[in-house]
């Protein structure tokens, strides 16, 4: 198993770095460019978020990611903050299709995560604060 | 993220390129909205050097499509790349965007 950290300011200049960080880690377990990059689109959507809606902007706080290759090859990712507690039941779906006089301009970043891995999943307790854990399974 | 300009005669040619997210979206959105709001809302995204967008980039795209369209202009996309055509699809916005493999023809288009 490959297991790597990275610590981060949780605003929005860290984005270009946690992008790098994502990539050098799933390419070091040749994981081909389309699956490279989907990766890192949901982990950029999980990080922005955090970084809007838990901190806020210009909010104090880090982001830890954690990011483990395992024996299989699935890609496992966790990312946690200490900012307000993010409940995903309260987030409507995206109206995909929807013509653009009803298409709200936002909502689609926990959709695009939950569309680009195959385990999306968030937990929060008052002393550990939020963990997201996302999960990318190997093609065979 | 760069984003250059040009007015034409009907139409303002605004070139992106590089990353499109959370941390670039807001002066991305502001320069469309800015073109919205001095009259020029014929608009042709050329997106060819856009390497990565998120929803940022797409809320983006979105409002200034609204904005330009009740202006009675639009926002018409021309040779986006491979991540942007995934991400308009992956929104479900491939039916709200006029999209162009060629810029002539997106020029052309108004």
């Amino acid at each position: 198993m490959i297991k790597r950290c990275l610590t981060v300011p949780g605003r929005f200049e860290s984005l270009a770095q946690i992008a790098e960080f994502i990539g050098e880690t799933a390419r070091a377990a040749d994981w081909n460019d389309d699956e490279v990059y989907h990766v890192q689109m949901a982990v950029d959507e999980a990080c922005s978020n955090v970084m809007e809606h838990a901190y806020g902007p210009g909010g104090p706080g880090e982001i830890d990611l954690t990011c483990c290759i395992q024996d299989q090859g699935d890609l496992v990712i966790s990312i946690h903050d200490n900012g307000m507690p993010f409940d995903p039941s309260v987030v409507p779906e995206p109206p995909i299709g929807a013509d653009l006089e009803s298409l709200p301009e936002g909502g689609l970043g926990l959709y695009f995560m939950r569309k680009l891995m195959d385990q999306v999943t968030f937990q929060f307790d008052e002393r550990d604060g939020n963990v997201l854990t996302m999960v990318k399974r190997r093609r065979q | 993220m760069e984003i250059s300009t040009k007015d034409m005669k009907r139409v303002s040619l605004v070139t992106v390129k590089g990353r499109v997210d959370s941390s670039t979206a807001p002066d991305f959105e502001k320069a469309l909205h800015a073109l919205i709001q001095s009259n020029r809302s014929q608009i042709v995204l050329e997106l060819a050097g856009v390497e990565y967008m998120s929803s940022a980039g797409i809320r983006g795209m979105v409002s200034s499509l609204k904005a330009a369209k009740s202006g009675g202009g639009d926002v018409r996309l021309a040779r986006p790349s491979q991540r942007v055509k995934e991400v308009v699809e992956l929104a479900g916005l491939t039916s709200i965007f006029a999209i162009y493999d060629d810029l002539t023809e997106a020029v052309g288009s108004f």
